[in-house]
């Protein structure tokens, strides 16, 4: 593709966020918008997520948040006309004492109130929903039906040749070096590919946002966090149907549609070193847990083991709008949750810039709020 | 393409046709992995050992791209797969 120098709109960063941002941006009206990559499609942490998609959350903003992806994920093949491997088999959450299964059923009164049919299901029930589960120690569930999984690749394939028939132009291999301001706008971009002119520029780099960020003067608290995550051989369903999530068991476990099942845990330590390696230790801690909860997998294989990285922030919650820096928009911060609020991330954004009421209210998301020391804390991340 | 071309499967693993992988090459990716991650060729149990060279073939005729600039696709552990109660302290069958 010929590279342009010019662009009313630069979007940097090429994953769910970005191509989201895109589609509904040229949805919406907007002419002559560029995607840089730095990598392939899907090479960054969307690519490496555990593809979830869930409403149960801790936060009254997140809630609406997955509630509003939901709705946008139960329509995404007919609006696209590709498919984005939607599978709505619940998360069921488990909790390991008292204490935890109190805080499940507040956060599950905020989900209600907020019109996400979250419910307590007992054991004998929560077996009937996940019928390889053992999980006898676990004190109590909670299960929301409409909460799944969507493939990310495909999700994201499907944004993006979209977007491109709306003209939308994306640049893969190609890195943002510098971020160009002028009388305090941002103004255009420095790649490896050159120089590009732009009226708006749009921060999605996801674990990389600070870095960006930082090249255009703009501080953000941001950090990328390595998580492991590995995923078997395809076996007959009915394994784990809903993503089986615990905070205080640290793990989420789901098995897609095709058969394999899909598994991660958050680190110890938390690496903050843009690395992506793996460890032998991981996938031996893994399959204890996962044998343990779901003693039938003891003879299916492990056939794939990678990392990714979140996109943390303080708080646990996103960052939406614009910067210090006129013209220059941040969406990001999703901290390991980018791919399942991508789609209604991308979409508010878009009204916002084209100049129509967004569906949801982001303005408390403003980066300022950690100088502000209003944080909105999410307790439910794993 | 010769139509009895289009129905050969590349990936066994995952059953995905040489019909398909042109479609998406032709679509403007080049790497094996974007191939990889758009079709699921080469993420079955065999993890594109069948599959891979055969796919770089691909984009190389159809890119114009020579075959040693073709992006392989990534390797990732445990390359060989293993049972999760093998890993398993005191696990074994």
């Amino acid at each position: 593709m010929e590279w342009k120098n010019k662009a009313d709109v630069v979007i940097v960063g090429g994953g769910i966020l970005g191509v989201a941002t895109a589609y509904y941006l040229a949805k919406l009206g907007r002419k002559d918008i560029v995607v840089l990559e730095k990598g392939t499609v899907c090479s960054g942490s969307t690519g490496r997520c555990g593809a979830g998609i869930r409403a149960q959350w801790g936060t009254e903003m997140n809630c609406r948040l997955g509630l509003a992806a939901l709705d946008i994920f139960e329509q995404l093949d007919d609006e696209l006309g590709l498919p984005t491997g939607l599978n709505q088999g619940g998360y069921l959450l488990v909790a390991y004492s008292e204490k935890e299964f109190e805080n499940l059923k507040k956060g599950m009164k905020l989900q209600n109130d907020l019109g996400v049919k979250t419910r307590v299901v007992s054991l004998a029930e929560a077996r009937g929903i996940c019928p390889a589960l053992d999980a006898s120690d676990a004190v109590g569930f909670t299960y929301h039906a409409r909460d799944g999984h969507a493939d990310p690749f495909l999700t994201t394939f499907a944004y993006l040749e979209v977007a491109k028939r709306l003209g939308v132009s994306y640049f893969r291999r190609t890195e943002v070096t510098g971020v160009t301001v002028k009388g305090g706008k941002a103004v255009g971009v420095d790649t490896t590919k050159g120089h590009i002119d732009a009226d708006l520029v749009i921060n999605c780099a996801g674990a990389y946002a600070q870095v960006i960020a930082k090249m255009a003067g703009v501080d953000l608290p941001n950090w990328g966090e390595r998580h492991e995550i590995m995923i078997t051989e395809p076996v007959e369903p009915g394994v784990c149907p809903p993503m089986l999530m615990s905070f205080s068991g640290n793990y989420y476990i789901q098995q897609r549609p095709h058969g394999s099942i899909i598994c991660g845990v958050s680190p110890k330590g938390h690496p903050q070193d843009f690395e992506l390696r793996t460890t032998w230790q991981f996938i031996t801690h893994m399959s204890t847990v996962l044998n343990k909860l779901l003693p039938v997998t003891k003879g299916i294989r492990i056939v794939r083991h990678w990392s990714g990285l979140y996109d943390m922030t303080p708080d646990g919650s996103p960052i939406i709008g614009e910067t210090d820096v006129k013209n220059f928009y941040h969406s990001t911060g999703y901290s390991g949750h980018g791919f399942m609020l991508g789609p209604i991330a991308g979409k508010i954004l878009a009204q916002h810039l084209t100049g129509s009421k967004p569906d949801i209210d982001f303005s408390m998301l403003d980066y300022r709020r950690f100088a502000r020391g209003e944080l909105i804390v999410e307790p439910n991340i794993t | 393409m010769p139509d009895k071309e289009k129905d050969i499967v590349v990936c066994r693993c995952e059953e995905i046709t040489l019909g398909e992988i042109r479609e998406w090459i032709d679509r403007g990716y080049d790497s094996v992995n974007e191939i990889k991650r758009v079709l699921r060729a080469g993420m079955g149990p065999c993890q594109g050992r069948g599959c891979q060279d055969i796919i770089m073939r691909e984009i190389s005729r159809r890119h114009g791209i020579p075959l040693d600039e073709v992006e392989a696709g990534t390797v990732r552990p445990p390359v060989k797969s293993i049972k999760t109660g093998l890993l398993v302290a005191g696990g074994g069958e």
